[in-house]
């Protein structure tokens, strides 16, 4: 029985670290841009389809579409900041989630439109292959989604903290008006911020895919988890996207186990509930 | 010496309020302007418009002779235009070197980084001693320092200072007015705007005094000085 909880909560953790990476992408773009991404979920079932499409066409791996797929959103998402997203960020937060609920509600319907509404996958030929530790057996598909999630964290935690774009791109977000005054290009980083959150988006829609089927209705419960997520780790740290990530994971799969899986939303909530009562500025999160 | 920056007919409105109408000064190169005025009467409002971050609606703005009204502020600070905004606007989170170096990133200055950072240390010991320290946990004199010192990193030809004397004990006061002399004397072309009218004035060779948007008054530093509505409004003499 207890080997039954071990394997469910180290199996919940490796996908909560994949929930993470998703939820990073929110917060670095509300963290700077201060836009909350409404189109989150939307967007990410977007580069799960351009990972399926890729997989039929070229026979591409997931986790080797992971790299065109997110050059791929990060030139989406530097565009739609650009074109459309800018022009709504000094208008007020109800102005900005309509404008984020629209592209949402385009982007599913679209994709209802392109996709058909019945759920796709794709088949890696290692998708049933399993690691075992002991009594902890784990799936090789898990072990790699949550390797690759981790990468891409950490190398997205090296490019805000060594590189001078991504200390600019923190500079717009620590005080906006001193980023006009020494004339950082604020319009130019609140792209790259954009483009950069939708690229940690499409790298989190690949490898989601080796996990999960994707449908085309499915993209407000990502947003939705992708905002708890955010919430319980504290707006604007990145270490608590993926701290919280990797809580939601564990939640969910423990409530899996000890009741059944379609609850796992359930303590998921429970867990925001929690967390806005006795710490409301999220677990890693600055008091304001 | 030639004229380096000319603002003719200035209007700025935010939303229908005016905050400048029909400004016009000049500020020859190597020279000191002062912009003298009490609170509200727009001095920040003409600084930040030169600098990019308010649009005017009328009026021109040329720096060596090209125009740059309405141009956004990345563009204006490339032509060296720098800037001290008021209240410092250092980035708090951020190290007193990740500061500086987000004041170099400027195409014109970018190449020479590591020397602007090596003259910066140079000229304020006390920012290299505290490098690795978050800027929002510097002193306020400290933060001055290195709102000068991170405007200096785009090798600015015109550096535009914003009440630099604002909030700083009187002893740091001094000390501001002397490195900005200093600043001067080195080659930068000054735009000061102050409440301190005394110490500013000195320092003046061109002098402005601004009135509900306009300006009512202009001459040497030394002639305002003298004036007599200068002393009784500014001075309390």
């Amino acid at each position: 029985m207890s080997d039954l909880y071990l394997n469910a909560a180290v199996g919940g953790a490796l996908t909560g670290l994949v929930y993470g990476l998703m939820a990073l992408g929110l917060s670095v773009i509300f963290g700077v841009v201060r836009v909350v991404n409404f189109a989150h979920g939307e967007m990410m079932t977007g580069a799960m389809y351009g990972a399926i499409l890729l997989a039929q066409a070229f026979k591409l791996d997931p986790l080797v579409a992971m790299a065109p797929i997110a050059i791929g959103m990060f030139l989406l998402g530097y565009g739609l900041q650009r074109g459309l997203v800018n022009s709504f960020v000094q208008r007020p937060e109800h102005t900005q989630f309509m404008l984020m609920v629209a592209v949402a509600i385009i982007l599913t319907n679209s994709q209802l439109i392109a996709f058909g509404p019945n759920a796709r996958n794709v088949q890696v030929d290692y998708a049933l292959d399993s690691y075992q530790f002991g009594a902890l057996i784990i799936d090789k598909v898990r072990i790699f989604a949550a390797i690759a999630a981790l990468a891409v964290s950490g190398a997205l935690f090296a490019f805000f903290r060594f590189t001078l774009t991504g200390r600019a791109i923190r500079a717009c977000a620590d005080n906006y008006l001193g980023a006009q005054v020494v004339g950082l290009n604020v319009k130019h980083l609140y792209g790259l911020t954009f483009g950069i959150g939708a690229a940690c988006l499409g790298a989190a829609g690949c490898l989601l895919l080796l996990l999960l089927d994707v449908t085309p209705l499915q993209g407000p419960s990502y947003t939705l988890l992708a905002f708890i997520i955010v919430i319980v780790g504290g707006m604007g740290s990145l270490t608590g996207a993926l701290l919280s990530g990797l809580l939601v994971g564990v939640s969910e799969a423990l409530a899996g186990v000890a009741f059944d899986p379609s609850a796992k939303s359930m303590f998921t909530f429970a867990l925001l509930i929690l967390v806005l009562l006795f710490r409301p500025q999220g677990l890693l999160g600055r008091r304001p | 010496m030639s004229e380096l920056l000319e603002v003719r007919d200035l209007d700025l409105y935010y939303g229908d309020a005016q905050a400048l109408s029909g400004v016009s000064l000049t500020v020859r190169e190597k020279d000191v302007a002062v912009i003298v005025g009490s609170n509200g009467a727009g001095k920040s409002s003409l600084i930040r418009t030169v600098a990019g971050i308010e649009r005017p609606r009328a009026g021109s703005i040329r720096f060596k002779g090209v125009e740059i009204a309405g141009l956004p502020s990345h563009q204006v600070c490339e032509l060296g235009i720098g800037q001290v905004a008021e209240g410092r606007q250092v980035f708090p989170t951020m190290s007193v070197e990740e500061n500086l170096q987000m004041g170099g990133l400027l195409k014109r200055a970018r190449a020479r980084m590591k020397a602007g950072l090596r003259e910066a240390y140079d000229m304020f010991p006390r920012l290299e001693e505290r490098k690795r320290q978050a800027a929002g946990t510097l002193s306020g004199g400290e933060q001055q320092m290195l709102a000068i010192a991170r405007a200096l990193m785009g090798r600015p030809e015109l550096l535009m200072f914003d009440e630099p004397s604002l909030g700083l004990a009187p002893s740091v006061v001094q000390e501001m007015f002397q490195i900005i002399r200093r600043l001067n004397q080195g080659g930068i072309t000054v735009v000061l705007v102050e409440q301190n009218v005394a110490a500013s004035l000195k320092l003046a060779r061109e002098a402005y005094v601004l009135e509900n948007g306009s300006i009512v008054l202009s001459g040497s530093g030394a002639e305002l000085l003298a004036d007599d509505r200068v002393r009784k409004a500014y001075l309390g003499l």
